[in-house]
């Protein structure tokens, strides 16, 4: 894999709330996009590593992101999981945002 | 009759793989047999569910933690143990001590079966440590071990009815009446759930519990199951030195046993009757409304399709949540006897044929039970109650 990212357009920053996460797809995988309260823009992984629930539907509570489904628990902000049944840490991606849009960083296949 | 395709493998216990179509057998309700690898093979594990729209925002605010409420209602509910518990301890030995341990074991062990609910799930309270804290005491209450049913649960909740994946099935088909009427009071759950307590804690677990519960976590299982008998050696202990029964009676495991009536008397018509392996919570799920007292008791269970569809939101949200979404699920039972006219007549039809289970109607403003979340319709002959 090379370290080369190359930046993708996710979303424009109107379109997530504060303190909230949005789900899109780049490049055939489901990414979520999350607004910090502080207005910073975070990407993860977009499915929960514990059953692959959308994390998108899940409810944003500072740093934390929890999964809709059962509960698990990550900071999106550096992808650790924060305990059962969240075990498996999220991956996390590079954002950045120029006049208004979201962009995500993917690492090009080597 | 069209009916969903797992609906009708499982109720003719036909399903087909491939070419291949197994002859009718028995349900296998084990993690680890025959209708747990069905299961997976079938879709059924781990599988997209339907679920009603609600907007973003508005399941959003729902979802919204708070710890007030959960406050309040602990504190009411910590009051009420130390005050029937220290009338029980007051009054005996006369008889006047009965309606107190009634009342206590009510409160001890149905009480705590809603609040190792909704803390387990995290979302009684918006602080952490206060459903960690809860979930712990409650689940010492009503003997579950808190790492074993935390992902017990997790798994309810992932496959829910999922014949070989759930674990937490009540009314097991064809139905034993006579092992349903024992658990109204009982010991022997109780005896059992000390034994495996007793067993955990030597480190061991069974082959069905390594299935569902993450190697990392077994250490937790066992020390908590050291810790839990500690505390019931320390129980002994007081009851030795006091030269009295109350503390046995009012603490560990004995409290389950006069006190669970009620949980089980509720939690009963949560899944009781209805569909078998299907992806649908409207079927397979019971909503049934209930009085404040029952539902201060039962932490708002009640609003059971509800929980199932959004578990993250909580308990005193449950009564706002069945607003918005009845028009897509049905009518919730009136009352609990109004459930249990239904439920009792369908239970005892399944002890005698275990195919038969109960397709309750949705209003004209729902969405149809859909097909193809159940892999594509079939036309089968199956039994329905109504």
């Amino acid at each position: 894999m090379s370290n080369e990212l190359t930046w993708h357009q996710a979303c424009n920053s109107d379109d997530v709330d504060l303190e909230d996460v949005l789900g899109v797809t780049i490049a055939g995988n489901r990414v979520a996009i999350y607004r910090s309260p502080d207005d910073r823009f975070y990407a993860t992984e977009g499915l929960c590593t514990h059953e692959q629930v959308k994390l998108e539907d899940g409810l944003v509570m500072d740093d934390i992101i929890e999964c809709p489904k059962h509960n698990g628990r990550f900071n999106y902000r550096t992808g650790e999981a924060r305990g059962a049944p969240a075990c498996i840490n999220l991956r996390t991606m590079p954002t950045k945002v120029e006049d208004g849009v979201v962009y995500v960083g993917l690492a090009n296949a080597g | 009759m069209l009916l969903p395709n797992a609906m009708a493998a499982d109720a003719a216990c036909l399903l087909q793989i491939g070419s291949e179509t197994m002859k009718p057998t028995a349900r296998d309700y084990s993690l680890i047999g025959r209708n747990a690898e069905l299961a997976v093979a079938s879709g059924l594990a781990a599988a997209e569910w339907y679920q009603t729209d609600i907007p973003r925002s508005t399941i959003k605010a729902l979802m919204k933690r708070s710890d007030g409420p959960a406050v309040r209602d602990t504190l009411i509910w910590f009051a009420l143990l130390a005050g029937f518990g220290a009338g029980a301890w007051y009054f005996w030995p006369s008889a006047w001590s009965i309606p107190f341990f009634l009342a206590y074991g009510v409160f001890y062990a149905s009480a705590a079966d809603s609040r190792w609910h909704e803390c387990g799930h995290g979302t009684a309270f918006k602080t952490r440590w206060m459903n960690d804290v809860v979930y712990h005491m409650a689940s010492f209450m009503i003997l579950r071990e808190p790492t074993i049913w935390r992902w017990s649960h997790t798994r309810h909740h992932t496959d829910t009815i999922i014949v070989g994946r759930d674990r937490e099935i009540f009314g097991r088909r064809p139905i034993d009446f006579a092992k349903l009427i024992l658990s109204i009071v009982p010991v022997w759950n109780v005896c059992k759930a000390v034994y495996n307590i007793a067993s955990h804690a030597t480190g061991r677990l069974t082959a069905e519990e390594k299935t569902f519960i993450p190697e990392m976590e077994w250490s937790k299982v066992y020390r908590d199951a050291r810790i839990w008998l500690l505390i019931y050696a320390g129980i002994i202990a007081l009851a030795v030195v006091l030269q009295s029964w109350m503390p046995v009676l009012l603490f560990g495991p004995v409290p389950k046993i006069y006190g669970h009536w009620l949980a089980y008397y509720l939690g009963v018509l949560q899944h009781a009757g209805l569909a078998e392996d299907v992806l649908d919570h409207r079927l397979n799920s019971r909503t049934v409304y209930m009085n404040p007292v029952l539902r201060f008791a039962y932490w708002n269970m009640n609003y059971h399709i509800e929980h199932h569809m959004f578990p993250m939101v909580p308990y005193h949200k449950l009564p706002e949540l069945h607003e918005i979404m009845k028009a897509d699920t049905p009518p919730p039972d009136k009352s609990t006897f109004h459930a249990y006219r239904d439920i009792l007549p369908v239970l005892w039809r399944q002890s005698k044929d275990p195919d038969y289970f109960l397709i309750r109607e949705l209003p004209p403003t729902a969405k149809p039970y859909r097909s193809d979340l159940h892999g594509g319709p079939v036309t089968v002959n199956v039994a329905q109650a109504s």
